[in-house]
């Protein structure tokens, strides 16, 4: 077991406990800047996926894990990043202000998307969201001179010195990059005024108003930087599917989105985390499965949705706290050992909360 | 000094007159306790301090300027803070976490600053944790500071919740029903922080109570209510005499 001895403020605000975890993050780190030179590009290709998608999951945690608003609209935000990007490059911008700029816009559109939705919650929230991305996808579709219709377009590999930037090991840096610089800003937004009215709004937004967060304001703005978040990882994931269409970013891959951040954990950037290496390997233990299944059922069209589905429902019954949670249990199982008790994370009572202001 | 003034205070919900022309003055440094019987409205007068309710008809007035107006989220950088009947903490966040959101009003720098975690964030997150602490020393929860509220007890929750409206720094504070819930020892403790409140930190205290023993003990006037209307208004062994509030309390 260990115990943290504190003896400074700084302490509950640096981004490392103490040198210990400071040890860990930086041989993770040093293993993952190591990896191209032990790993096959296929490899590489499969661990930079993960990255993106760990980005997106920020985003959509800081939404729906933070601030307690779900989104099934997601992958919109994904498709305007992505397609912002792609064509930004097609005009002649360069790669590092096209990504930024498609960010921006995403973030900008969140925005305003988040005003309207502010007045709903719950499962009709949801359903406005997942009617968003709906519009977003006919845009898209629809918008032919811009975004290619139906058909779409191939997405512009930009290149240094004849080597494509968006390939194999340059490809792998600059997602691995990417990733390192959102959770530091996710962590930075976290420990400062904003990321604890997230919070605060997520638990009891009647509490949060009467200590001065403005509702509206708040929730846009989680909104805003959780869109932006996400169409950051678009950027990149244009890249990494190399060919945009519409379909990309249908509802599928939305709820792909939110079952990664429900099955890493709500309410932890580790989640976001655990939950895209989860998803990204999803599409590979699906195939094994698809071996062991009787036929019928393993040509069945619908064997991915349904996976995905039971998949979330499993969770939500048995594991709210997710992939992290269960991490959690079993890091304290081991430093516990052998005193753990069965009845150590048992949830204690819960008191009334109203349902309105009595 | 008049600190905060309800002047004919009236909401209706549906055809429910939950409160109905109802008027009174707290004055800077007591303690202004209502009473009344479940239902008489106490918790809608508190509702519509905090702007939760617009009032049907009616002014509220703060250190003189009229709040009728203002929107919710401004009430608390204006020095009022509050504590709910039902206890709204935010339970997936630990004791610190909850403290520190009670420095929400106080909070500075933009954005971009935060995101990037400038040196003048971190500065003003540390003044902010030193406020904190105060306030974790004067009531005593160092040993619950890092614990979610998820895990603490029922009591500690009550306590918590004054502590984060006390590092909102207010002029005037709410509470509704301190000690519902508390036993006998935890509902002393209360009475002894509310007189610290007002003693020591000079804070104007405004609040709901059934605990006559409490009320009697901390309370400079007191005011009965029922049905939405103003039943009595005086010093606390004046209310409690008084006709229409025994009536009110004994059930006609
Ligand atoms: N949001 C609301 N909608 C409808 N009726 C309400 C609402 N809030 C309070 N009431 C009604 O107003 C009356 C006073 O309630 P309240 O102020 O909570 O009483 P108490 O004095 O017990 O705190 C009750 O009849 C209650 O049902
Ligand atoms: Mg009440």
């Amino acid at each position: 077991m260990r115990f943290f001895f504190k003896t400074d403020y700084n302490q509950d605000i640096n981004l490392f406990r103490d040198g210990v975890d400071r040890f860990w993050y930086g041989l993770l780190i040093a293993v993952l800047l190591a990896a191209p030179f032990l790993l096959e590009d296929f490899w590489l290709g499969e661990i930079s996926y993960v990255f993106i998608l760990a980005i997106v999951g920020i985003g959509l945690m800081v939404l729906t894990g933070y601030t307690g608003q779900v989104s099934l609209g997601h992958a919109a935000f994904l498709g305007i990043g992505a397609y912002t990007h792609s064509v930004l490059l097609n005009l002649g911008v360069p790669f590092w202000i096209s990504i930024p700029a498609a960010t921006l816009l995403s973030a900008l559109i969140g925005a305003l998307i988040g005003r309207p939705a502010l007045r709903l919650t719950g499962v009709y929230l949801a359903i406005a969201t997942l009617a968003f991305a709906f519009i977003i996808e006919q845009i898209l579709i629809r918008w032919e001179h811009v975004t290619g219709g139906f058909k779409g377009f191939p997405v512009p590999r930009p290149e240094v010195l004849g080597h494509s930037m968006v390939e194999d090991v340059p490809f792998y840096y600059i997602t691995f990059g990417a990733l390192v610089l959102a959770v530091l800003v996710a962590l930075n937004l976290l420990r400062s005024p904003t990321g604890r009215a997230f919070v605060a709004i997520r638990d009891s937004e009647i509490a949060a108003q009467s200590m001065g967060v403005n509702l509206a304001a708040y929730k846009t703005l989680a909104f805003s930087i959780s869109a932006g978040f996400t169409g950051f990882g678009g950027t990149l994931f244009a890249h990494k599917i190399g060919y945009l269409a519409p379909d990309a970013f249908n509802i599928l891959l939305s709820i792909q989105l939110l079952l990664m951040v429900v099955v890493g954990g709500l309410g932890s950037l580790h989640g976001a985390i655990f939950g895209a290496i989860f998803v990204g390997s999803l599409p590979q233990l699906i195939a094994i499965l698809r071996d062991y299944l009787p036929e019928g059922i393993a040509r069945q069209p619908g064997l991915e949705p349904g996976i995905f589905g039971l998949i979330l429902v499993f969770f939500i019954l048995f594991e709210p706290l997710g992939i992290y949670g269960r991490w959690l249990k079993v890091k304290l199982y081991f430093s516990l050992f052998p005193l753990y008790k069965k009845a150590t994370f048992k949830r204690q009572k819960t008191y009334t909360k109203s349902e309105r202001n009595r | 000094m008049t600190l905060f003034q309800a002047d004919n205070l009236a909401i209706n919900f549906g055809g429910i007159k939950a409160v109905d022309g109802v008027s009174f003055d707290v004055q800077k440094g007591q303690v202004f306790t209502i009473i009344g019987p479940n239902g008489a409205g106490k918790t809608t007068v508190f509702n519509l301090i905090s702007r939760i309710y617009d009032p049907t008809s009616g002014v509220l007035r703060f250190e003189g300027n009229d709040i009728t107006g203002v929107p919710p989220h401004k009430i608390a950088a204006m020095g009022i803070a509050r504590t709910f009947q039902n206890i709204e903490l935010f339970e997936h966040a630990t004791v610190l976490h909850n403290l520190l959101l009670g420095r929400h009003a106080h909070r500075g720098g933009n954005l971009a600053s935060q995101l990037l975690f400038l040196p003048s964030v971190r500065k003003m997150e540390l003044e902010h944790r030193e406020k904190v602490e105060h306030v974790i020393d004067f009531l005593d929860l160092q040993h619950y500071r890092d614990t979610y509220i998820v895990n603490l007890p029922y009591g500690a929750r009550k306590v918590v919740e004054l502590a984060r409206a006390l590092c909102t720094e207010p002029k005037l504070l709410l509470l509704d029903e301190p000690s519902s819930g508390l036993n006998t020892e935890e509902t002393e403790d209360m009475a002894f922080w509310i007189h610290d409140i007002r003693n020591e930190l000079g804070i104007t205290v405004l609040m709901v109570e059934h605990d006559m023993t409490l009320v009697n003990e901390v309370s400079d006037r007191v005011l009965a209510l029922n049905y939405g209307r103003v039943l009595a208004l005086g010093t606390p062994s004046e209310v409690q005499s008084h006709p229409e509030v025994v009536k009110a309390y004994l059930g006609d």
